[in-house]
C-alpha cells in the first residue's frame, strides 16, 4: 500500500469496502439473519448511495450547489419505469430489462441534466442552485401532467396540460396497460430492481466518479471549484469541465432513480420533491464535500436511522434531528478530530487534522 | 472533553427518558408487543399490524384510524378474543410515503404481524398491496379509495368506497336531491385520490343532468391560496361546490370564501372528514358543508353510541368516518377468522388463503353501513349516505 499514492489507496479502500459489504450482507442475507425491515431497504440504500455519490460529485468536487438532484432522480425513474414496461413482452428476461430501464433513465437524465447545465452553467454565482430548485419543481409539475400507456401498437402518450383527459384518451387497444396516469403516477409496476442490481449500480458510479475525479479533467473540474480565474487564465474552458461533471452527476441521478421507481409498485412525482433533494445535500455534506466514502457511509446510516428509530414512536423524527446535529458537532469537534488522530495515526482524518 | 462527554451523556438520558415516555401512549396494547421486534409470535393471540400516518400532513387520517382500531381490539380481548385468542396489536407510521409503508410494513413482519388492516393512505397502500400480495398475507384497508389498491391483487381488501364509487355516489346524489345544480369543482390534480373522483365525478354528472361550469385545479405546493379558482367559480354561477379533496385544503377554502361573501353550497367526499377536528379550525365556517360518508357520529343505533361515547372519553372529540373505518376493518377480520375457523398458532400465509375465501362468502354489519359484501376483487359494497354540518356536528341529510 506504501507505494501507492494517498489517493488511490482511499479509493481502493472505498471500492474493497462496498465489495465486502455487500459479500457480508448478501452471506447474512442466505443466513436468514436480516430482519425483514433491514431487507427491504437494501435497494433504496442503494439509490441513495448512487444518488449521494452522484451529487457529491457536483456540489463537493465542482463546487457548485444544486437544489434539485431529486429531479433528475424524478426523469431518471418515471422513463425507467416505462422501458421497463413497455419492453416488458419484448423481453422477458428481468435482469437485462432492468440492466436496459437503467440506461434508458440515465440517458434521460444526463439530457435534462445538459439542458440545465448548458445555459446555466455559464454564469457565475449561485444560479444553478436556483435553477436546479425551479428544475426540480418543474419535473415534478411535468410528470402530473403526463398519462403513458403501451399496446401491441407502441408507446402512446399525452400530455394533460389543462388536467381534462383521462386515461380512456389514450386509446389504448384491448390488452394495453396504462403505465403513467398523471398524478395518480406509474401504479402496477412489475419490481424488478434487486439488491445485486443496486450494489453493480454502486459499483459503476464509484468507477465513473473516481476515475473522473482523479483524471486530467477532474484536476481541471477542482482546479476551476478552487479558483476560476487561475483555473480560466492556463486554459481550462470552463463551461466544458462543468458541463462534464454536471452531465455525469444527473446520468448517475437518473440510473439510481430507475432503480428505485422499479423496487416499488407504486410511483408518484411528489415522492422527488425539494425535501427529497435536501436530504441528499444533507448524505453529501454529513459525509464531506468532496469525499465519497463519507456520502456512502451518510447515506446508508441516514436511511436506515429514522427505521431503526422506531421505537421512539412520535419522538422518532425528533431524535433523527438530535442525531443529525450531535454528527455534525462531533465531526467539526477539533478535539474530538485530535483524539482520532492519535487513536489512529496514519488515518486520512488524522492526517487532516494534524495538518 | 469534559463538556462533550456531559453533552453525550445528558443526550443518552433525555434519549432515554423519551423512550419511556414514548412506549407508553403507543398503540401496541400489551407487553409482548413491546419486547422488541425479534421477538417471536407468542402463540395464543392472533397479531395484527396497521399501517398509516400518525405524522406529518395526514395525520389525523392515521390517527383516527389507529383510534379506531385500539378500541375495537380492545373491546374484543375484554369480551374473550377471537374463538378465544387475544389479539395483539400495533401501529406503525408511514408519513403517508410510499417507502415509508414499505418500511412499516417490514418493521411489523418482523414483529410477527398475521394480518395488516392499512396502509390508511391510497398511494402506501398501493406500494404495500404489491408486497402483500408477493409475501400472501391478507390486508384490509380501511381507507385507501383508488381501484388500483386492489385490482389483480386477491388478497387486498377495501373497506371504503373506492374512489370511482365516491364520485359517481356524489353525482347521483346530487342528481336527486339538488336537481338543476351548477357545480364547480376545485380539485388536487396532482394527488391520485382527489383526481380519481374528479374524473368518475365529472363522468358521471352528465348522466345525471348536472352542469359542471367550473373546475379549478390545484397542487401540493399552492394549497394555501385559493382566491382565483373561487372567484372564477362564482363568476361562473355556480351554486354548489364539489370539494374531492383533503380537509386541510378544504378549510381554507372555506374560510376564503367566508370572506369573499360568497356562499355556495359546498359539498365533500370522505377526505372532507376531520374537518370538524382539526386543530384551530373555526368550525363555523363549516356550517352547512354536505359531506358523502358512510359514517355519521349521530346514528341512533346502539353500536355506533357505544363506539362514539369510548371514543369521545378516549380522546376527547367526535370520532370521524376514519375512525369507524378502523373499529370496522377489526371487527369484520374477527367475524372472518371466527367464521373461517382460524386460529393463532396458523402462519400469515394460511390466515392469508383462508381470509381470501371467507370475505367474499360473508356479510358485515358494522358502524359505517349494514349488510357490507365484498366482491372477488377486494372492492366492498356498501350504501353512502350525505350528512350536513350543523353547529359543529354532522347530522344526517
Amino acid at each position: 500500500m506504501k507505494k501507492l499514492k494517498k489517493t488511490t489507496a482511499i479509493d481502493f479502500a472505498t471500492y474493497a469496502g462496498v465489495i465486502l459489504a455487500f459479500v457480508v450482507i448478501t452471506v447474512m442475507k442466505d443466513q436468514g439473519m436480516l430482519t425483514r425491515s433491514l431487507k427491504g431497504q437494501l435497494v433504496p440504500i442503494c439509490c441513495y448511495i448512487v444518488m449521494a455519490v452522484s451529487l457529491n460529485l457536483t456540489v463537493g468536487v465542482l463546487g457548485e450547489l444544486s437544489l434539485g438532484h431529486a429531479g433528475f432522480m424524478s426523469v431518471g425513474a418515471f422513463s425507467g419505469v416505462v422501458a421497463a414496461m413497455g419492453l416488458q413482452s419484448a423481453i422477458p428476461s428481468e435482469p437485462l430489462r432492468l440492466a436496459i430501464a437503467l440506461v434508458v433513465g440515465a440517458a434521460f437524465a444526463a439530457m435534462a441534466g445538459a439542458i440545465v447545465g448548458v445555459p446555466v452553467l455559464r454564469l457565475r454565482g449561485d444560479y444553478l442552485a436556483i435553477v436546479t430548485l425551479a428544475f426540480g419543481e418543474i419535473i415534478k409539475e411535468l410528470i402530473n401532467c403526463l398519462i403513458v400507456g403501451v399496446d401491441s401498437q407502441g408507446l402512446h402518450l399525452i400530455f394533460n396540460a389543462t388536467g381534462t383527459k383521462g386515461v380512456s384518451d389514450l386509446g389504448l387497444l384491448e390488452g394495453g396497460k396504462v403505465l403513467i396516469k398523471g398524478a395518480q403516477g406509474a401504479t402496477g409496476t412489475q419490481t424488478i430492481a434487486s439488491f445485486t442490481a443496486g450494489f453493480i449500480l454502486i459499483m459503476v458510479s464509484l468507477v465513473v466518479v473516481l476515475n473522473l475525479v482523479r483524471s486530467r479533467s477532474g484536476r481541471a473540474i477542482m482546479a476551476l471549484r478552487d479558483n476560476r480565474i487561475a483555473a480560466e487564465s492556463v486554459g481550462i474552458n470552463v463551461t466544458k469541465y462543468k458541463l462534464m461533471a454536471f452531465v455525469t452527476s444527473a446520468a448517475l441521478a437518473g440510473a439510481a432513480g430507475a432503480l428505485y421507481g422499479l423496487n416499488f409498485s407504486n410511483l408518484v412525482a411528489t415522492k422527488f420533491d425539494f425535501n427529497t433533494s435536501i436530504l441528499v445535500l444533507v448524505f453529501v455534506v454529513l459525509g464531506g464535500l468532496g469525499n465519497i466514502w463519507g456520502s456512502i457511509l451518510a447515506a446508508t446510516v441516514l436511511t436506515i436511522l429514522p427505521e431503526a428509530l422506531r421505537g421512539f414512536d412520535d419522538y422518532r423524527m425528533l431524535i433523527y434531528a438530535v442525531v443529525l446535529i450531535l454528527v455534525m458537532l462531533a465531526t467539526n469537534n477539533p478535539q474530538l478530530k485530535a483524539l482520532l488522530a492519535k487513536l489512529i495515526p496514519h488515518s486520512r482524518k488524522g492526517e487532516e487534522a494534524n495538518a | 472533553m469534559k463538556k462533550a462527554l456531559a453533552l453525550v451523556m445528558a443526550v443518552l438520558m433525555v434519549m432515554g427518558l423519551m423512550a419511556g415516555c414514548g412506549s407508553a401512549p403507543a398503540a401496541s396494547t400489551q407487553a409482548p408487543a413491546e419486547a422488541g421486534t425479534d421477538a417471536p409470535a407468542e402463540a395464543g393471540s392472533f397479531y395484527f399490524g396497521g399501517v398509516g400516518p400518525i405524522t406529518g400532513d395526514a395525520a389525523i387520517y392515521g390517527q383516527a384510524v389507529m383510534n379506531g382500531c385500539q378500541i375495537a381490539v380492545d373491546e374484543i380481548n375484554a369480551a374473550g378474543g377471537i374463538n378465544g385468542a387475544q389479539i395483539q396489536f400495533k401501529f406503525e407510521d408511514d408519513v403517508a410515503d410510499g417507502e415509508t409503508s414499505v418500511n412499516a410494513y417490514n418493521s411489523l413482519m418482523d414483529w410477527g404481524m398475521q394480518v395488516l388492516v392499512g396502509p390508511v393512505t391510497t398511494g402506501s397502500a398501493i406500494s404495500v398491496s404489491a408486497k402483500v400480495y408477493e409475501e400472501r398475507v391478507f390486508a384490509l384497508t380501511p381507507s385507501a379509495s383508488s381501484p388500483d389498491v386492489t385490482a389483480g391483487k386477491d388478497n387486498m381488501f377495501q373497506l371504503c368506497f373506492t374512489d370511482p364509487n365516491q364520485g359517481s355516489g356524489s353525482a347521483v346524489y346530487m342528481g336527486a336531491n339538488m336537481a338543476g345544480a351548477k357545480v364547480a369543482v376545485i380539485y388536487r390534480n396532482d394527488d391520485a385520490y382527489s383526481q380519481g373522483i374528479r374524473d368518475t365525478f365529472v363522468t358521471e354528472a352528465a348522466n345525471q343532468g348536472i352542469e359542471v361550469v367550473y373546475e379549478g385545479t390545484f397542487t401540493k405546493d399552492t394549497a394555501t391560496d385559493f382566491s382565483v379558482q373561487l372567484t372564477a367559480a362564482q363568476s361562473a354561477g355556480a351554486d354548489t361546490v364539489f370539494l374531492p379533496i383533503y380537509y386541510q385544503p378544504a378549510s381554507v377554502i372555506l374560510a376564503q370564501a367566508k370572506a369573499m361573501g360568497y356562499a355556495p353550497t359546498f359539498f365533500g367526499v370522505d377526505g372532507m372528514d376531520g374537518i370538524l377536528t382539526m386543530e384551530g379550525f373555526d368550525t363555523s365556517l363549516a356550517e352547512g358543508v354536505m359531506v358523502l360518508t358512510p359514517f355519521s357520529a349521530d346514528a341512533q343505533d346502539e353500536k355506533t353510541q357505544n363506539f362514539v361515547a369510548e371514543y369521545k372519553a378516549r380522546h376527547g372529540e367526535t370520532p370521524n368516518q376514519f375512525a369507524a373505518d378502523g373499529y370496522d376493518c377489526v371487527y369484520a377480520l374477527k367475524a372472518a377468522l371466527e367464521s373461517a375457523g382460524c386460529t393463532p398458532d396458523m402462519s400469515a400465509e394460511e390466515i392469508c388463503e383462508a381470509l381470501v375465501a371467507q370475505f367474499p362468502t360473508m356479510s358485515f354489519d358494522g358502524i359505517t353501513g349494514t349488510g357490507m359484501t365484498w366482491g372477488t376483487n377486494g372492492e366492498v359494497s356498501k350504501l353512502p349516505m350525505a350528512v350536513v354540518i350543523q353547529d359543529g356536528v354532522y347530522v344526517s341529510a
